[in-house]
């Protein structure tokens, strides 16, 4: 099955060609822009992790190691279209539109870390694993029925595809040629459980077999090859040729969250040899400077530029006054039952408010 | 002035469909969809004609999946769509208890109003129609017990209708509740068109002053039955139907046991955490010094619902009732 679903590569871990079919595409403003976009979300993970263990923010989720295949998979994506995240895919939802803000408020413990920017269909982050791959499949037939040509992309990772929800989700897409693309970032490990003890299938492409759909398997460090592919999915999608499974082969350098030690159940020197072969920003910059569009000092500017929008991103984040207590009460339903109106006025009541 | 209304005599299974059919008369967006709802017209055929009418696009044959069903309907709902989604059983829906729960019940509150989903589950339930193990469950209170859900049971086929057309236009995700042993039991004349029965609004079936009985869907004719050997007594029952159980009708029944000092709350779900207990709880906080008794709950037991050779043994009888209400007024 390995050979049936090949790593679809573009960029070698030296930054060398290994498939130039998109040479012509990939130009110096595509690359840089893609550089920019993995860097500016390394920065931000980075921060989330040292914000959390300054206690400024709640546990986090880190993703370092995931950005090419995110942030490739989400610059495919077209204005309308809808993303259903995880929530691990910050670099995912910034590049389809989340302000930092927003994405730090989640971990602030904020309700305005779930609402999209206006216009931009980005759902609030899954927490129950593969349930979100049928809301990505509901509302991709949705748009189907309507008549649109816009599309869902989901987020998931490989302990996921054990659920039900992955498989009902598969199933329903193909059934109703729903314009969904499924996008795995297969990092090998469920918390603490290897893929291999995780399916005894050498692939999670494969799976797309079953489903009478097409199936790709690519190299999630590759920025190009998830771009590339994940936009010949949704090309495919918008056409009415159906959903695709698409998984990304990758590797996190960090724990599952902030409140995890990795070091029980993963070898730790394994990630950092990684980050030799497998970091897709180093492979980016190495492809740069091959290409003889690497500069120093565009570089170190971007750096410091991307600095300074997190740390004003964290500022944002903390001054923002706190929440009423009342927005507790006053989403539930459109229209507040009388439990809920009692309990509101109560506990105002409680406070001396009222 | 008298208005007059075209009325058809129909069952609750009818009445079900006709308020779908008039929905989705009025509105494009809604869609029925389910495991055999299209051409076999649904397991108690509540969907019977519908695929004829509107569509294979908006009555949906989907796969066998509970999850998927109301997975999709999120999706569906939250992108223009008002999906009535059914399950054939209510005992069925513990694999899309996950998508109710963590998505379905709380994508409001979760995103401050940005993501919502208008959808409504229907299910039969309940037991005393001699159904397979596992179909006769009475597990309303998992979802009264759920931030975000509304929970209503009909149980005549006007209020059925009724309550399903308010259901559909409610902005937030309804449990819609139907009897089995209601659905074929009586005949009703239902109006033609469109019309609302409120949602967490109760119905008073019997004026009395000396006990108040609270029950409903097919507890109802159990009650009445009830009522009606009490009255042989001297025993006048003031019988209310709850009709929605969330929100209850807080008014309705702090008045009715605030005028009677003595309540039997009735439903064949168990008592341990059944809704009988938040009843009680209601009357504490609203009429506790109007009482006369301390309140008598007649449920089903703490047990799984037996196989129908014992189902009448767990099902609360006008017997049980009686007793209850004998009990109340004898304190």
């Amino acid at each position: 099955m390995e050979k049936l679903f090949p790593k679809m590569q573009i960029i070698n871990e030296n930054g060398e060609w290994n498939d130039e079919t998109y040479r012509g595409e990939i130009t110096e403003e595509l690359t840089k822009e893609l550089y920019t976009k993995m860097l500016r979300s390394r920065l931000f993970d980075r921060k989330g992790v040292n914000l959390q263990r300054q206690g400024r923010i709640g546990t986090y989720v880190p993703f370092e190691g995931q950005e090419a295949s995110q942030i490739g998979s989400a610059m495919a994506m077209g204005e309308g279209d809808w993303m259903f995240p995880t929530y691990r895919d910050h670099a995912a939802t910034m590049t389809f539109g989340h302000s930092l803000k927003t994405l730090f408020l989640y971990w602030k413990g904020r309700q305005e870390g779930c609402t999209p920017p206006e216009g931009k269909n980005i759902f609030p982050p899954a927490v129950p694993i593969a349930s979100q791959l049928l809301h990505a499949t509901g509302a991709a037939w949705a748009e189907k029925l309507k008549g649109t040509d816009r599309a869902s992309i989901v987020y998931f990772g490989d302990g996921a595809t054990s659920e039900g929800d992955f498989h009902e989700g598969l199933n329903f897409a193909s059934v109703f040629n729903a314009p969904v693309v499924f996008f795995n970032q297969n990092n090998g490990f469920a918390i603490s459980v290897p893929i291999e003890k995780q399916m005894k299938s050498k692939t999670i492409a494969q799976k797309a077999v079953a489903y009478e759909m097409e199936g790709v398997r690519l190299d999630g460090n590759d920025v190009f090859a998830v771009y590339f592919h994940t936009r010949t999915a949704v090309e495919r999608a918008r056409k009415g040729e159906g959903p695709t499974l698409i998984e990304a082969v990758t590797w996190r350098y960090g724990a599952h969250t902030t409140a995890d030690d990795p070091s029980k159940y993963r070898n730790q020197e394994e990630s950092v040899n990684r980050r030799e072969t497998t970091d897709p920003i180093l492979r980016l910059e190495r492809f740069m400077k091959n290409e003889n569009m690497w500069d120093e000092k565009w570089a170190a500017d971007l750096q410091e530029s991307l600095t300074l929008e997190i740390e004003a991103a964290v500022k944002e984040m903390e001054e923002i006054q706190s929440p009423h207590y009342n927005d507790m009460f006053d989403h539930v339903f459109a229209e507040n039952p009388w439990p809920i109106e009692s309990q509101k006025e109560a506990y105002a009541h409680s406070r001396g408010d009222r | 002035m008298t208005t007059l209304v075209d009325t058809k005599k129909l069952t609750m299974v009818q009445a079900v469909t006709d308020g779908m059919r008039v929905m989705m008369k009025e509105h494009e967006n809604v869609i029925v969809l389910g495991e055999d709802v299209g051409q076999n017209g649904g397991v108690f055929r509540a969907t019977d004609g519908l695929v004829a009418e509107f569509g294979e696009n908006r009555v949906i044959d989907t796969p066998l999946a509970e999850s998927g069903i109301i997975g999709t309907s999120i999706g569906l709902a939250m992108n223009g769509f008002k999906p009535i989604a059914e399950m054939q059983f209510l005992g069925f829906i513990y694999p899309a208890f996950n998508q109710i729960m963590t998505h379905a019940s709380r994508i409001r509150a979760r995103t401050l109003g940005h993501f919502t989903v208008p959808m409504v589950i229907r299910a039969p339930f309940g037991a005393g129609v001699r159904a397979p193990e596992i179909h006769s469950d009475s597990v309303e209170a998992l979802f009264t017990g759920m931030p975000g859900m509304k929970v209503v049971v009909p149980s005549n086929p006007y209020d059925a209708k009724g309550m399903l057309v308010s259901a559909i236009e409610d902005p937030d995700p309804v449990l819609f509740l139907e009897p089995m042993r209601c659905y074929r039991s009586t005949k009703m004349d239902v109006p033609e068109g469109k019309y609302n029965v409120p949602l967490g609004k109760a119905a008073r079936l019997q004026e009395g002053n000396d006990v108040t009985i609270f029950a409903y869907g097919a507890m109802i004719e159990v009650v009445m039955k009830a009522a009606k050997s009490a009255e042989e007594k001297g025993i006048k029952c003031d019988v209310i139907d709850l009709r929605t159980l969330y929100p209850l009708d807080k008014e309705m029944i702090a008045e009715s046991v605030q005028k009677t000092g003595r309540a039997v709350i009735v439903h064949e779900a168990p008592g341990t955490g059944g809704l009988g207990e938040t009843i009680m709880s209601l009357i504490n906080d609203t009429s506790f010094l109007y009482m006369k008794a301390p309140i008598e709950r007649v449920t089903g037991f703490d047990t799984p619902v037996p196989m129908f050779a014992l189902e009448d043994h767990y099902l609360p009888s006008a017997d049980r009732v009686v007793q209850a209400i004998e009990k109340v007024t004898q304190f």
